[in-house]
Protein backbone atom coordinates (compact mmCIF):
# COMPACT_ATOMS: atom_id res chain seq x y z
CA UNK A 1 0.00 0.00 0.00
CA UNK A 2 1.37 3.36 -1.01
CA UNK A 3 0.84 6.48 1.09
CA UNK A 4 -1.36 8.95 -0.81
CA UNK A 5 0.42 12.29 -0.84
CA UNK A 6 -1.48 15.31 0.44
CA UNK A 7 -1.50 18.46 -1.68
CA UNK A 8 -1.60 22.02 -0.37
CA UNK A 9 -5.18 22.15 -1.63
CA UNK A 10 -6.12 19.18 0.59
CA UNK A 11 -4.77 20.97 3.66
CA UNK A 12 -6.50 24.19 2.65
CA UNK A 13 -9.83 22.37 2.64
CA UNK A 14 -9.24 21.23 6.23
CA UNK A 15 -8.20 24.76 7.14
CA UNK A 16 -11.53 26.05 5.80
CA UNK A 17 -13.31 23.99 8.46
CA UNK A 18 -11.32 25.71 11.22
CA UNK A 19 -12.02 29.11 9.67
CA UNK A 20 -15.71 28.22 9.62
CA UNK A 21 -15.44 27.31 13.30
CA UNK A 22 -13.85 30.72 13.98
CA UNK A 23 -16.83 32.29 12.18
CA UNK A 24 -19.17 30.38 14.46
CA UNK A 25 -17.24 31.62 17.48
CA UNK A 26 -17.82 35.21 16.30
CA UNK A 27 -21.52 34.55 15.65
CA UNK A 28 -22.01 33.08 19.12
CA UNK A 29 -19.73 35.70 20.77
CA UNK A 30 -17.54 33.01 22.32
CA UNK A 31 -14.56 35.36 22.01
CA UNK A 32 -12.26 32.44 21.30
CA UNK A 33 -11.77 32.93 17.52
CA UNK A 34 -8.45 34.75 17.91
CA UNK A 35 -6.97 32.05 20.11
CA UNK A 36 -8.28 29.35 17.79
CA UNK A 37 -6.78 30.90 14.67
CA UNK A 38 -3.45 31.60 16.35
CA UNK A 39 -3.25 28.01 17.60
CA UNK A 40 -4.18 26.63 14.18
CA UNK A 41 -1.56 28.82 12.51
CA UNK A 42 1.00 27.63 15.06
CA UNK A 43 0.15 24.03 14.23
CA UNK A 44 0.68 24.65 10.52
CA UNK A 45 3.94 26.56 10.94
CA UNK A 46 5.43 24.37 13.66
CA UNK A 47 4.66 21.05 12.00
CA UNK A 48 5.86 22.30 8.61
CA UNK A 49 9.12 23.41 10.20
CA UNK A 50 9.46 20.12 12.05
CA UNK A 51 8.90 18.24 8.80
CA UNK A 52 11.64 20.29 7.13
CA UNK A 53 14.05 19.91 10.05
CA UNK A 54 13.51 16.15 10.18
CA UNK A 55 14.01 15.96 6.42
CA UNK A 56 17.44 17.53 6.86
CA UNK A 57 18.24 15.36 9.88
CA UNK A 58 17.30 12.19 8.04
CA UNK A 59 20.00 12.98 5.50
CA UNK A 60 22.58 14.33 7.95
CA UNK A 61 22.02 12.51 11.20
CA UNK A 62 24.76 14.20 13.19
CA UNK A 63 24.38 13.49 16.95
CA UNK A 64 24.98 17.15 17.81
CA UNK A 65 22.12 18.34 15.58
CA UNK A 66 19.81 15.72 17.06
CA UNK A 67 20.74 16.76 20.62
CA UNK A 68 20.04 20.37 19.71
CA UNK A 69 16.58 19.48 18.46
CA UNK A 70 15.91 17.36 21.57
CA UNK A 71 17.04 20.20 23.83
CA UNK A 72 14.83 22.65 21.96
CA UNK A 73 11.83 20.35 22.38
CA UNK A 74 12.57 19.99 26.11
CA UNK A 75 12.83 23.75 26.64
CA UNK A 76 9.57 24.44 24.81
CA UNK A 77 7.84 21.74 26.87
CA UNK A 78 9.30 23.32 30.03
CA UNK A 79 7.96 26.69 28.99
CA UNK A 80 4.52 25.19 28.28
CA UNK A 81 4.39 23.61 31.75
CA UNK A 82 5.21 26.99 33.30
CA UNK A 83 2.68 28.84 31.16
CA UNK A 84 -0.10 26.54 32.37
CA UNK A 85 0.48 27.33 36.06
CA UNK A 86 -1.81 29.80 37.74
CA UNK A 87 0.61 30.20 40.64
CA UNK A 88 4.05 29.41 39.38
CA UNK A 89 7.34 29.36 41.22
CA UNK A 90 9.10 32.70 40.97
CA UNK A 91 12.38 33.08 39.08
CA UNK A 92 14.32 30.22 37.53
CA UNK A 93 12.22 27.67 39.42
CA UNK A 94 9.14 28.60 37.37
CA UNK A 95 10.50 26.79 34.35
CA UNK A 96 13.10 24.76 36.21
CA UNK A 97 10.85 22.38 38.16
CA UNK A 98 8.94 21.17 35.08
CA UNK A 99 11.91 21.11 32.72
CA UNK A 100 14.09 19.16 35.13
CA UNK A 101 11.36 16.61 35.85
CA UNK A 102 10.65 16.09 32.17
CA UNK A 103 14.34 15.74 31.47
CA UNK A 104 14.64 13.07 34.16
CA UNK A 105 11.59 11.09 33.07
CA UNK A 106 11.15 11.56 29.29
CA UNK A 107 14.82 11.31 28.38
CA UNK A 108 15.55 8.27 30.51
CA UNK A 109 12.41 6.44 29.37
CA UNK A 110 13.21 7.26 25.72
CA UNK A 111 16.80 6.06 26.09
CA UNK A 112 15.63 2.90 27.79
CA UNK A 113 13.14 2.19 25.02
CA UNK A 114 15.66 2.83 22.24
CA UNK A 115 18.48 0.80 23.73
CA UNK A 116 16.80 -2.07 25.51
CA UNK A 117 13.36 -2.49 23.96
CA UNK A 118 13.44 -1.48 20.30
CA UNK A 119 17.25 -1.84 20.07
CA UNK A 120 17.74 0.68 17.29
CA UNK A 121 21.20 0.92 15.67
CA UNK A 122 22.51 3.52 16.30
CA UNK A 123 20.27 4.41 19.23
CA UNK A 124 20.16 8.09 18.19
CA UNK A 125 18.60 7.26 14.83
CA UNK A 126 16.32 10.21 14.07
CA UNK A 127 13.48 8.11 12.72
CA UNK A 128 12.92 6.54 16.15
CA UNK A 129 14.39 9.00 18.64
CA UNK A 130 12.54 12.19 17.72
CA UNK A 131 8.98 10.78 17.38
CA UNK A 132 9.40 8.77 20.59
CA UNK A 133 10.81 11.67 22.55
CA UNK A 134 8.11 13.93 21.14
CA UNK A 135 5.28 11.64 22.22
CA UNK A 136 6.79 11.25 25.68
CA UNK A 137 7.48 14.94 26.18
CA UNK A 138 4.03 15.94 24.94
CA UNK A 139 2.26 13.62 27.33
CA UNK A 140 4.46 14.00 30.41
CA UNK A 141 4.16 17.75 29.87
CA UNK A 142 0.40 17.58 30.43
CA UNK A 143 0.69 15.33 33.46
CA UNK A 144 3.37 17.45 35.08
CA UNK A 145 1.52 20.69 34.36
CA UNK A 146 -1.65 19.37 35.99
CA UNK A 147 0.18 17.92 39.00
CA UNK A 148 2.19 21.08 39.66
CA UNK A 149 -0.81 23.35 39.24
CA UNK A 150 -2.74 21.19 41.68
CA UNK A 151 0.16 21.23 44.17
CA UNK A 152 0.60 24.99 44.25
CA UNK A 153 -3.13 25.67 44.15
CA UNK A 154 -3.84 23.42 47.13
CA UNK A 155 -0.81 24.59 49.09
CA UNK A 156 -2.12 28.13 48.68
CA UNK A 157 -5.69 27.23 49.63
CA UNK A 158 -4.67 25.09 52.59
CA UNK A 159 -1.92 27.24 53.98
CA UNK A 160 -3.66 27.32 57.38
CA UNK A 161 -3.83 23.54 57.61
CA UNK A 162 -0.20 23.12 56.58
CA UNK A 163 0.97 25.67 59.13
CA UNK A 164 -1.26 24.21 61.86
CA UNK A 165 0.79 21.03 61.52
CA UNK A 166 4.12 22.87 61.39
CA UNK A 167 3.17 24.72 64.60
CA UNK A 168 2.76 21.39 66.37
CA UNK A 169 6.25 20.35 65.32
CA UNK A 170 5.29 18.12 62.40
CA UNK A 171 7.93 17.83 59.66
CA UNK A 172 7.23 19.55 56.35
CA UNK A 173 6.79 16.21 54.60
CA UNK A 174 3.97 15.30 56.98
CA UNK A 175 2.40 18.73 56.68
CA UNK A 176 2.21 18.55 52.87
CA UNK A 177 1.78 14.79 52.36
CA UNK A 178 -1.94 14.77 51.63
CA UNK A 179 -1.60 17.68 49.19
CA UNK A 180 1.28 15.90 47.49
CA UNK A 181 -0.78 12.75 47.04
CA UNK A 182 -3.73 14.63 45.60
CA UNK A 183 -1.43 16.46 43.17
CA UNK A 184 0.17 13.24 41.97
CA UNK A 185 -3.17 11.53 41.49
CA UNK A 186 -4.49 14.43 39.46
CA UNK A 187 -1.44 14.30 37.20
CA UNK A 188 -1.88 10.57 36.55
CA UNK A 189 -5.61 10.46 35.89
CA UNK A 190 -5.45 11.63 32.22
CA UNK A 191 -3.03 8.88 31.15
CA UNK A 192 -4.95 6.26 33.13
CA UNK A 193 -8.13 7.32 31.34
CA UNK A 194 -6.34 7.34 28.00
CA UNK A 195 -5.06 3.79 28.53
CA UNK A 196 -8.49 2.61 29.59
CA UNK A 197 -10.16 4.06 26.48
CA UNK A 198 -7.39 3.20 23.99
CA UNK A 199 -8.63 1.17 21.07
CA UNK A 200 -12.18 1.02 22.36
CA UNK A 201 -13.26 4.62 22.25
CA UNK A 202 -10.26 6.31 20.66
CA UNK A 203 -7.87 5.16 17.97
CA UNK A 204 -4.55 6.64 19.15
CA UNK A 205 -2.81 9.10 16.83
CA UNK A 206 0.39 7.20 16.32
CA UNK A 207 -1.33 3.96 15.42
CA UNK A 208 -3.61 5.81 13.02
CA UNK A 209 -0.54 7.35 11.40
CA UNK A 210 1.22 4.04 10.99
CA UNK A 211 -1.85 2.41 9.49
CA UNK A 212 -2.32 5.32 7.09
CA UNK A 213 1.31 4.99 6.08
CA UNK A 214 0.75 1.37 5.22
CA UNK A 215 2.07 -0.58 8.23
CA UNK A 216 0.34 -3.86 9.06
CA UNK A 217 -2.30 -3.05 11.72
CA UNK A 218 -0.97 -5.62 14.18
CA UNK A 219 2.55 -4.12 14.06
CA UNK A 220 1.01 -0.68 14.52
CA UNK A 221 -0.93 -1.95 17.54
CA UNK A 222 2.24 -3.31 19.15
CA UNK A 223 4.02 0.00 18.72
CA UNK A 224 1.05 1.83 20.15
CA UNK A 225 0.98 -0.46 23.19
CA UNK A 226 4.67 0.16 23.74
CA UNK A 227 4.17 3.92 23.49
CA UNK A 228 1.18 3.97 25.84
CA UNK A 229 3.07 2.02 28.49
CA UNK A 230 6.14 4.21 28.12
CA UNK A 231 4.01 7.34 28.35
CA UNK A 232 2.32 6.08 31.51
CA UNK A 233 5.69 5.37 33.12
CA UNK A 234 7.20 8.64 31.90
CA UNK A 235 4.23 10.68 33.11
CA UNK A 236 4.14 8.94 36.47
CA UNK A 237 7.83 9.28 37.22
CA UNK A 238 7.93 12.80 35.80
CA UNK A 239 4.96 13.98 37.87
CA UNK A 240 6.47 12.37 40.97
CA UNK A 241 9.74 14.19 40.39
CA UNK A 242 7.95 17.49 39.75
CA UNK A 243 5.74 17.22 42.85
CA UNK A 244 8.71 16.16 44.97
CA UNK A 245 10.94 19.04 43.80
CA UNK A 246 8.05 21.52 43.86
CA UNK A 247 6.88 20.62 47.36
CA UNK A 248 10.44 20.83 48.68
CA UNK A 249 10.72 24.29 47.16
CA UNK A 250 7.57 25.40 49.02
CA UNK A 251 9.54 25.11 52.28
CA UNK A 252 12.83 26.72 53.23
CA UNK A 253 15.75 25.35 55.23
CA UNK A 254 13.86 25.98 58.51
CA UNK A 255 10.82 24.15 57.14
CA UNK A 256 8.75 27.32 56.89
CA UNK A 257 5.96 27.39 54.31
CA UNK A 258 7.18 29.96 51.77
CA UNK A 259 4.23 30.88 49.59
CA UNK A 260 6.10 34.08 48.75
CA UNK A 261 8.10 31.86 46.39
CA UNK A 262 5.01 31.60 44.19
CA UNK A 263 3.78 34.34 41.93
CA UNK A 264 0.16 34.72 40.94
CA UNK A 265 -0.33 35.11 37.22
CA UNK A 266 -3.98 35.98 37.59
CA UNK B 1 10.44 24.62 83.34
CA UNK B 2 11.54 26.98 80.57
CA UNK B 3 12.28 30.63 80.00
CA UNK B 4 12.19 32.50 76.70
CA UNK B 5 14.75 35.09 75.63
CA UNK B 6 14.90 37.22 72.50
CA UNK B 7 18.11 38.94 71.42
CA UNK B 8 18.12 41.63 68.71
CA UNK B 9 15.07 39.81 67.41
CA UNK B 10 13.80 41.55 64.30
CA UNK B 11 10.55 41.09 62.37
CA UNK B 12 9.35 43.16 59.38
CA UNK B 13 7.18 45.69 61.25
CA UNK B 14 9.09 46.05 64.50
CA UNK B 15 12.36 47.47 65.71
CA UNK B 16 14.80 44.86 67.07
CA UNK B 17 13.58 43.41 70.36
CA UNK B 18 15.46 42.27 73.46
CA UNK B 19 13.15 40.51 75.84
CA UNK B 20 13.37 38.01 78.66
CA UNK B 21 10.33 36.09 79.88
CA UNK B 22 11.30 34.11 82.97
CA UNK B 23 10.15 30.55 83.59
CA UNK B 24 6.64 30.53 85.00
CA UNK B 25 6.14 34.17 83.99
CA UNK B 26 3.28 35.42 81.81
CA UNK B 27 3.52 38.71 79.96
CA UNK B 28 0.66 40.36 78.10
CA UNK B 29 1.08 41.94 74.69
CA UNK B 30 -1.29 44.47 73.14
CA UNK B 31 -1.34 47.04 70.39
CA UNK B 32 -3.57 48.15 67.51
CA UNK B 33 -4.46 45.53 64.92
CA UNK B 34 -1.92 45.22 62.15
CA UNK B 35 0.91 46.46 64.38
CA UNK B 36 2.83 43.20 64.14
CA UNK B 37 1.83 41.19 67.23
CA UNK B 38 0.85 38.10 65.27
CA UNK B 39 3.91 38.40 63.07
CA UNK B 40 6.11 38.59 66.16
CA UNK B 41 4.58 35.40 67.60
CA UNK B 42 4.92 33.65 64.23
CA UNK B 43 8.58 34.61 64.01
CA UNK B 44 9.26 33.40 67.56
CA UNK B 45 7.68 30.07 66.55
CA UNK B 46 10.01 30.20 63.50
CA UNK B 47 7.17 30.17 60.99
CA UNK B 48 8.38 33.36 59.28
CA UNK B 49 11.90 34.48 58.38
CA UNK B 50 13.43 36.90 60.89
CA UNK B 51 16.72 38.31 62.19
CA UNK B 52 18.30 37.84 65.59
CA UNK B 53 18.12 34.92 67.96
CA UNK B 54 15.59 33.34 70.32
CA UNK B 55 16.46 31.04 73.21
CA UNK B 56 14.65 28.48 75.34
CA UNK B 57 16.67 28.79 78.55
CA UNK B 58 20.15 28.83 77.01
CA UNK B 59 19.47 26.84 73.85
CA UNK B 60 19.30 29.00 70.73
CA UNK B 61 16.68 28.42 68.06
CA UNK B 62 19.38 27.88 65.45
CA UNK B 63 20.85 24.98 67.43
CA UNK B 64 17.81 22.76 67.05
CA UNK B 65 15.74 21.55 64.10
CA UNK B 66 12.66 23.61 63.26
CA UNK B 67 10.19 20.83 64.23
CA UNK B 68 11.90 20.42 67.61
CA UNK B 69 11.80 24.16 68.23
CA UNK B 70 8.13 24.41 67.25
CA UNK B 71 7.04 21.51 69.40
CA UNK B 72 8.77 23.18 72.36
CA UNK B 73 7.56 26.70 71.60
CA UNK B 74 3.81 26.20 71.16
CA UNK B 75 1.92 28.83 69.20
CA UNK B 76 -1.86 29.08 69.52
CA UNK B 77 -3.00 31.13 66.51
CA UNK B 78 -6.08 33.35 66.65
CA UNK B 79 -7.79 31.22 64.03
CA UNK B 80 -7.43 27.47 64.26
CA UNK B 81 -7.05 25.15 61.28
CA UNK B 82 -7.78 21.43 61.02
CA UNK B 83 -6.33 19.03 58.49
CA UNK B 84 -8.65 16.01 58.91
CA UNK B 85 -12.43 15.65 58.99
CA UNK B 86 -13.01 14.58 62.59
CA UNK B 87 -11.85 16.00 65.88
CA UNK B 88 -10.33 12.70 67.04
CA UNK B 89 -8.00 12.50 64.01
CA UNK B 90 -6.06 15.47 65.38
CA UNK B 91 -5.32 13.93 68.78
CA UNK B 92 -3.28 10.95 69.85
CA UNK B 93 -4.76 10.78 73.35
CA UNK B 94 -8.25 12.04 74.08
CA UNK B 95 -8.40 10.35 77.49
CA UNK B 96 -6.36 13.17 79.02
CA UNK B 97 -8.21 15.09 81.76
CA UNK B 98 -7.36 18.27 79.87
CA UNK B 99 -10.16 17.48 77.41
CA UNK B 100 -12.78 17.47 80.15
CA UNK B 101 -11.17 20.45 81.89
CA UNK B 102 -11.88 22.42 78.72
CA UNK B 103 -15.51 21.34 78.73
CA UNK B 104 -15.58 18.36 76.35
CA UNK B 105 -16.31 14.67 76.79
CA UNK B 106 -15.13 11.59 74.88
CA UNK B 107 -18.00 11.88 72.40
CA UNK B 108 -16.34 14.88 70.79
CA UNK B 109 -13.83 12.55 69.08
CA UNK B 110 -16.31 11.72 66.35
CA UNK B 111 -17.49 15.29 65.83
CA UNK B 112 -17.00 16.73 62.39
CA UNK B 113 -14.74 19.77 62.22
CA UNK B 114 -17.11 21.64 59.89
CA UNK B 115 -19.86 21.52 62.51
CA UNK B 116 -17.83 23.03 65.35
CA UNK B 117 -18.57 26.55 66.52
CA UNK B 118 -15.68 29.00 66.53
CA UNK B 119 -15.57 28.82 70.33
CA UNK B 120 -15.38 25.02 70.30
CA UNK B 121 -12.62 25.18 67.71
CA UNK B 122 -10.68 27.62 69.84
CA UNK B 123 -10.89 25.46 72.99
CA UNK B 124 -10.09 22.24 71.09
CA UNK B 125 -7.18 23.94 69.44
CA UNK B 126 -5.84 24.85 72.89
CA UNK B 127 -6.27 21.22 73.97
CA UNK B 128 -4.44 20.05 70.84
CA UNK B 129 -1.59 22.42 71.60
CA UNK B 130 -1.25 21.58 75.31
CA UNK B 131 -1.38 17.82 74.67
CA UNK B 132 1.66 18.34 72.46
CA UNK B 133 3.49 19.33 75.71
CA UNK B 134 5.11 22.62 74.68
CA UNK B 135 7.50 24.28 77.15
CA UNK B 136 6.71 27.85 76.10
CA UNK B 137 3.27 29.20 75.20
CA UNK B 138 2.59 31.93 72.64
CA UNK B 139 -1.14 32.69 72.78
CA UNK B 140 -2.79 34.90 70.17
CA UNK B 141 -6.11 36.06 71.68
CA UNK B 142 -6.99 32.62 73.06
CA UNK B 143 -10.40 33.72 74.41
CA UNK B 144 -11.53 36.00 71.56
CA UNK B 145 -14.46 33.79 70.51
CA UNK B 146 -15.48 32.56 73.96
CA UNK B 147 -18.34 33.44 76.29
CA UNK B 148 -17.64 34.46 79.87
CA UNK B 149 -17.72 31.00 81.43
CA UNK B 150 -15.56 29.37 78.78
CA UNK B 151 -13.20 32.28 78.87
CA UNK B 152 -12.73 31.77 82.62
CA UNK B 153 -12.26 28.04 82.06
CA UNK B 154 -9.51 28.66 79.48
CA UNK B 155 -7.78 31.25 81.65
CA UNK B 156 -7.68 28.94 84.64
CA UNK B 157 -6.48 26.00 82.54
CA UNK B 158 -3.59 28.04 81.13
CA UNK B 159 -2.83 29.40 84.59
CA UNK B 160 -2.66 25.84 85.97
CA UNK B 161 -0.39 24.78 83.08
CA UNK B 162 1.94 27.73 83.66
CA UNK B 163 2.25 27.03 87.39
CA UNK B 164 2.68 23.30 86.99
CA UNK B 165 5.20 23.34 84.15
CA UNK B 166 6.70 26.74 84.93
CA UNK B 167 6.32 27.76 81.29
CA UNK B 168 7.06 31.21 79.99
CA UNK B 169 3.89 32.61 78.39
CA UNK B 170 3.26 35.49 75.97
CA UNK B 171 -0.45 36.32 75.90
CA UNK B 172 -1.85 38.66 73.25
CA UNK B 173 -5.08 40.31 74.38
CA UNK B 174 -6.84 43.67 74.02
CA UNK B 175 -8.89 43.18 77.18
CA UNK B 176 -7.29 45.23 79.96
CA UNK B 177 -9.05 43.33 82.73
CA UNK B 178 -7.74 40.08 81.28
CA UNK B 179 -4.22 41.51 81.02
CA UNK B 180 -4.39 42.34 84.71
CA UNK B 181 -5.70 38.86 85.63
CA UNK B 182 -3.28 36.72 83.66
CA UNK B 183 -0.01 38.61 83.34
CA UNK B 184 2.69 39.92 85.66
CA UNK B 185 4.19 42.36 83.18
CA UNK B 186 2.47 44.22 80.35
CA UNK B 187 3.88 45.16 76.96
CA UNK B 188 2.49 47.26 74.17
CA UNK B 189 3.54 47.78 70.58
CA UNK B 190 3.47 51.45 69.65
CA UNK B 191 4.84 52.87 66.40
CA UNK B 192 6.93 49.75 65.73
CA UNK B 193 8.39 49.64 69.24
CA UNK B 194 7.80 47.12 71.99
CA UNK B 195 7.38 49.03 75.25
CA UNK B 196 6.80 47.84 78.77
CA UNK B 197 3.84 49.58 80.36
CA UNK B 198 3.93 50.68 83.95
CA UNK B 199 0.58 50.32 85.70
CA UNK B 200 -0.16 52.12 88.91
Amino acid sequence: MELIQLSAFDLALAACLVIALAGLSVALSLGIERKLLIAATRTVVQLTLLGLVLKVLFVQSHPLLISLLALFMLLVAGYEVMARQQRRFAGIWGMGVGTLSMFISSFSVTLLALNLIIQVEPWYSVQYLIPLLGMLLGNTMSGIAIALDNLTHNAWQQRGQIEARLMLGHAWQTAIQEIRRTALRSGLIPIINAMAAAGVVSLPGMMTGQILAGSPPFEAAKYQILIMLLIAAGTGFGATAAVWIGSRRLFDERQRLRLDRLQDTG
Amino acid sequence: MASLRLEAFETPLLEPIDLQVADGECISLSGPSGCGKTRLLRAIADLDPHQGEAFIDDSPQSSMSAPTWRSRVGLLPAESFWWANRVGDHFTDMQDPLISDLGFDQACQSWEITRLSSGEKQRLSLARLLLNRPQILLLDEPTANLDQSNSTRVESRIEAWRRRHRSAVIWVTHDQAQQARVANRHFQIKAGKLQEQVWN
